[in-house]
């Protein structure tokens, strides 16, 4: 039922783990809830081959440019499978529900929020994470050179947020940084440092190759 | 009277004063950094509360069975037990420790709790409808306030307040606690008070008779960085004690750090104020007295007397303050307790009775600067905050303007004091040249470990790449608790005086090869031990320290030291204005810009306290525009626990942001804190540019467009 080719709706495309957005939400619709009431009993049955879990299944993230292969539920979001299974913690969880950007990496070239993908939709994805930066990169290098972060903890996924946003806008205005940036929320207030990088590290960011 | 320990003069300092990036900025600014949250020890189980669905209720019955036989569970510890009276939504009951923190969120929904509801109140704005939860706070009588009131040329009477926000650190609160063996546990802790947490936790344990007795000591407090507290993380708080005792009874390690709607509801909590206002001056606006009946809440508990009236204090006064008793989240200190709130009530009261008076709110201030403790620092500050934005070609009479976009300016002044708190620090210097300072202290994101570094570095005379900074860790000597401004005199005097208790004890090494009569004639400076009075007869620093052969060189400094002269102080002011637009018709604030004038004596870093006031701006904005902890009377619980609702600014909502220190000026004072100063003036300021703007004062802070819109209606509209 879900067809092979990417499809207009990037939430619809099957991935290369058999898992879709779609199957997902049938399997935990089937027999309860409003999920389960839009589907007919042969529609759930079709989708049952697709079902994982509820237990620990194994799965293979691509981080940074390594696969990293762990054991996690099904429901357990790429934040924490980064940061309770990898011990990579860079990426922060802090409001869990997609408000606050703490947790943004990258996926597919996208900034993400990864708090609210599933570890598991992220199989056979381009993930890339504050721990594959150096502090000689230009974000992270214009974000210490501007001051751009005081207790830190919102400070990696700024740095992810703008390292993207950077590679999609390369000459940015003050006023984009403020659009671009506008996902991510800072609770010392070091937003004037933060325009500052982003201005200056676009000046070094562009002309670089977009992903890994 | 000098002593050896006194600052540099200005043109003796190659490191103080300067704009360094701070230290740990690349371990932050790539994830690298570890915090509380962060650490995955070995074996690390995770830990979930069970926390009261009830503002008020009482414990009748507690099975913790289906938590307990899940597989993963690992361990329950009570925190509350049957019989016992909870008092907020939020309030922790039990923790409950699993292998992943899955099984910790499910085992939570399986421990069952039984309450009888008690009656709770949760709002207090109403004062009339508090009955019997008032309980007396402050009076105050000063001179003859009712005649003064009477005799004043102009008076003025209104109503102020501010709601109560919520800290909403961004690294919740919590730790992670390994309780080894029976005299060993490793707290990481997201704290500012590494130093006291080990106390906090021994003395906690200690009253359970079933744990084997632990001395502070015996627990290693470890906080490298921390995310954020802003005056409420002092304490190992109930969860703390839980996942040590947790920890305990599996052997395993055991994090436990809040949700998002824990960290809300019951970490964090600044007062709310409120204060019906009678004011009165003469015609050419000195202001001659102030009345205030005020009120407060700080949830259960008694909240602190007023800081009322707020800097400019008239010769005739009443204050009369009672406390509200709320089945809210308790009360924690916030940047400058009651200052913030203070300001509003008194420079929001003022700024109103200067419009009446038809006196520009500047030139009020200037003129009753005489009723502060620092006339002169006003009057200074108030003139630079003016020129910088240029408030002489902006300013315009309340509500002038017209079209749906109104702009407004508004001022605030504030003061604090930031003493130093009590610091001991070891300064070291190795054979092999290598240098550090090790400080029982932490840094709070306010860049105490970049001032410590560069306080070394001047002191040793080398460059700040070549010294190291330990602090964040309980076994190094203690430093106080960071909260009220108090570090960073603190850490500079004590390195300061451990610095160059070090460096004499270098020179004698080297006072014979040098060719000097005494350590006395010696100076180190630029990486070398050379004489005074001829620097060309020198040493190179690594060379000096190798000539100790198999010696280390440990000393210590203190803070205080009664013969070590004075490194700091306490004791500013500063001033801040607003420029704000205002729509008509939707009610909502634009901030165009924002002026900030600070002294803080002799600065260390000065791009880093810069960085500290603009983020004590941001966050006053926030406060001014958006920031209240709301609750539901109906059902006595916290409506907006989480961060869609509860607001705070993001990168496209502060405008422009100038901030000017007082630098050079008040060097001989020496070092004082700056982390509360500069967050205690942005709401005053804001909502008297919002005042300016529209021509009617919006009472309550934060200035929602729903409370701009009510504020018109009752003025008459846009007109």
């Amino acid at each position: 039922m879900s067809s092979k080719k990417p499809t207009e709706n990037p939430q619809d495309t099957q991935q290369p783990n058999g898992f879709s957005r779609r199957t997902f939400i049938q399997g935990v619709g089937v027999g309860s809830g409003a999920a389960g009431a839009l589907l007919t009993p042969s529609e759930a049955e079709a989708a049952l081959g697709d079902v994982v879990g509820p237990g620990a299944v194994s799965m293979t993230l691509k981080i940074n440019g390594r696969n990293h292969t762990l054991e996690a539920e099904p429901r357990v979001t790429l934040l924490d499978a980064l940061r309770n299974r990898l011990d990579m913690t860079g990426a922060k969880k802090v409001c869990d529900r997609a408000t606050c950007g703490a947790c943004t990496v990258m996926v597919d070239g996208e900034a993400v929020y990864a708090c609210t993908m599933l570890a598991i939709e992220a199989q056979g994805r381009e993930i890339r994470t504050i721990e594959g930066l150096s502090a000689n990169d230009p974000v992270p290098r214009s974000f210490v050179k501007n001051d751009a972060q005081q207790c830190g903890f919102c400070t990696p996924g700024f740095v992810m947020a703008c390292q993207s946003f950077l590679e999609h806008n390369p000459n940015p205005s003050q006023a984009d940084v403020e659009a671009g940036l506008s996902g991510n929320i800072c609770r010392c207030g070091t937003y004037v440092g933060v325009r500052m990088a982003a201005l200056d590290a676009a000046k070094e960011v562009k002309g670089e190759r977009r992903g890994y | 009277m000098a002593t050896k320990y006194d600052w540099p003069s200005a043109a003796d300092r190659s490191v103080i004063g300067s704009r360094f990036a701070r230290l740990d900025g690349p371990d932050k600014a790539t994830g690298r950094a570890k915090y509380a949250y962060d650490r995955n020890p070995e074996g690390l189980l995770v830990g979930r509360l069970v926390t009261s669905p009830h503002a008020n209720a009482r414990i009748t019955k507690i099975d913790a069975s289906g938590a307990e036989k899940m597989k993963g569970v690992r361990g329950v510890v009570l925190i509350q037990d049957i019989g016992d009276e909870v008092q907020w939504v939020g309030a922790e009951i039990a923790a409950i420790a699993a292998d992943t923190e899955e099984i910790a969120r499910d085992a939570v929904t399986k421990f069952k709790v039984e309450y009888e509801v008690l009656t709770h109140l949760v709002k207090e704005q109403d004062l009339d409808k508090a009955g019997n939860r008032v309980a007396p706070g402050q009076e105050k009588d000063e001179g003859d306030p009712a005649k003064a009131l009477a005799e004043a040329d102009v008076t003025h009477e209104g109503f102020y307040g501010v709601e109560t926000i919520t800290h909403c650190c961004l690294e919740p609160h919590g730790n992670t606690v390994h309780w080894k063996g029976e005299k060993d546990i490793t707290v990481w802790a997201s704290t500012q008070a590494v130093g006291r947490i080990g106390a906090d936790l021994a003395k906690n344990l200690s009253a359970d008779p079933s744990l084997p007795k632990v001395s502070p000591s015996d627990i290693h407090v470890i906080t490298p960085v921390m995310g954020g507290g802003f005056g409420s993380k002092f304490n190992i708080d109930s969860w703390g004690i839980a996942a040590a005792k947790l920890s305990r009874m599996t052997g395993r390690p055991v994090k436990i750090m809040l949700d998002r709607d824990e960290e809300l509801k019951v970490a964090g909590g600044r007062p709310s104020y409120y204060g019906k206002v009678k004011v009165g001056a003469k015609k050419d606006g000195t202001l001659t007295v102030f009345d205030v009946e005020s009120w407060s809440t700080s949830g259960v508990g008694r909240g602190g007397n007023p800081a009322l009236p707020y800097v400019v204090v008239p010769p005739n006064q009443r204050i009369r303050h009672v406390n509200v008793a709320t089945n809210t989240g308790p009360a924690r200190a916030w940047r400058a307790p009651r200052h913030p709130q203070c300001a509003v009530i008194t420079h929001g009261a003022l700024t109103d009775l200067a419009a009446k008076l038809d006196i520009d709110p500047i030139e009020f201030f200037k003129k009753n600067a005489d009723l502060t403790q620092s006339p002169d620092v006003y009057r200074t500050e108030l003139d630079k905050a003016a020129e910088l934005i240029d408030w002489k070609a902006k300013y315009h009479k309340p509500g002038e303007g017209s079209g749906h976009m109104r702009r407004g300016l508004g001022v605030s002044i504030h003061t604090w004091g930031g003493r130093p708190h009590d610091s001991e620090c070891r300064v070291i210097i190795e054979p092999d040249g290598a240098v550090s300072a090790e400080l029982g202290s932490q840094d709070l994101g306010s860049g105490t470990r970049t001032v410590i570094a560069m306080v070394l570095a001047e002191s040793v005379g080398l460059p700040v790449s070549r010294v190291n900074v330990k602090i964040g860790d309980s076994k190094y000597p203690p430093s106080g608790a960071s909260g009220g401004s108090t570090t960073v005199g603190g850490v500079s005097s004590s390195t300061r005086r451990a610095a160059v208790n070090a460096v004499e004890k270098l020179k004698a090494n080297v006072a014979e090869d040098l060719g000097a009569s005494s350590p006395d004639e010696i100076e180190a400076k630029g990486g070398f031990l050379q004489l005074k009075s001829n620097p060309k007869k020198r040493i190179e620093w690594a060379k000096a320290c190798r000539k100790l052969g198999t010696e280390t060189i440990s000393e210590m400094g203190s803070q205080p030291d009664r013969d070590g002269g004075k490194l700091a102080d306490s004791g500013v002011g500063g001033v801040q204005v607003a420029d704000v637009s205002v729509d008509m018709e939707t009610g909502i604030i634009k901030m165009n810009k924002m002026v900030a004038v600070q002294d803080c004596g002799l600065i260390i870093d000065l791009k880093l306290a810069e960085s500290q006031v603009y983020g004590a701006m941001i966050m006053g904005i926030c406060s001014a525009l958006w920031e209240e902890r709301v609750y539901d009377q109906m059902t006595g619980d916290y409506l907006n626990a989480d961060m869609e609702f509860y607001k705070l600014a993001g990168v496209g909502d502060i405008g422009e942001l100038v901030v000017h220190m007082m630098t050079g000026v008040y060097d001989d004072r020496g070092v004082i804190g700056l982390g509360e100063p500069p967050a205690i003036s942005p709401m005053a300021a804001i909502s008297n540019a919002v005042f300016n703007a529209i021509g009617a004062r919006v009472s309550t802070v934060p200035l929602t467009p729903d409370r701009v819109l009510a504020a018109l209606d009752k003025k008459g509209g846009m007109a």
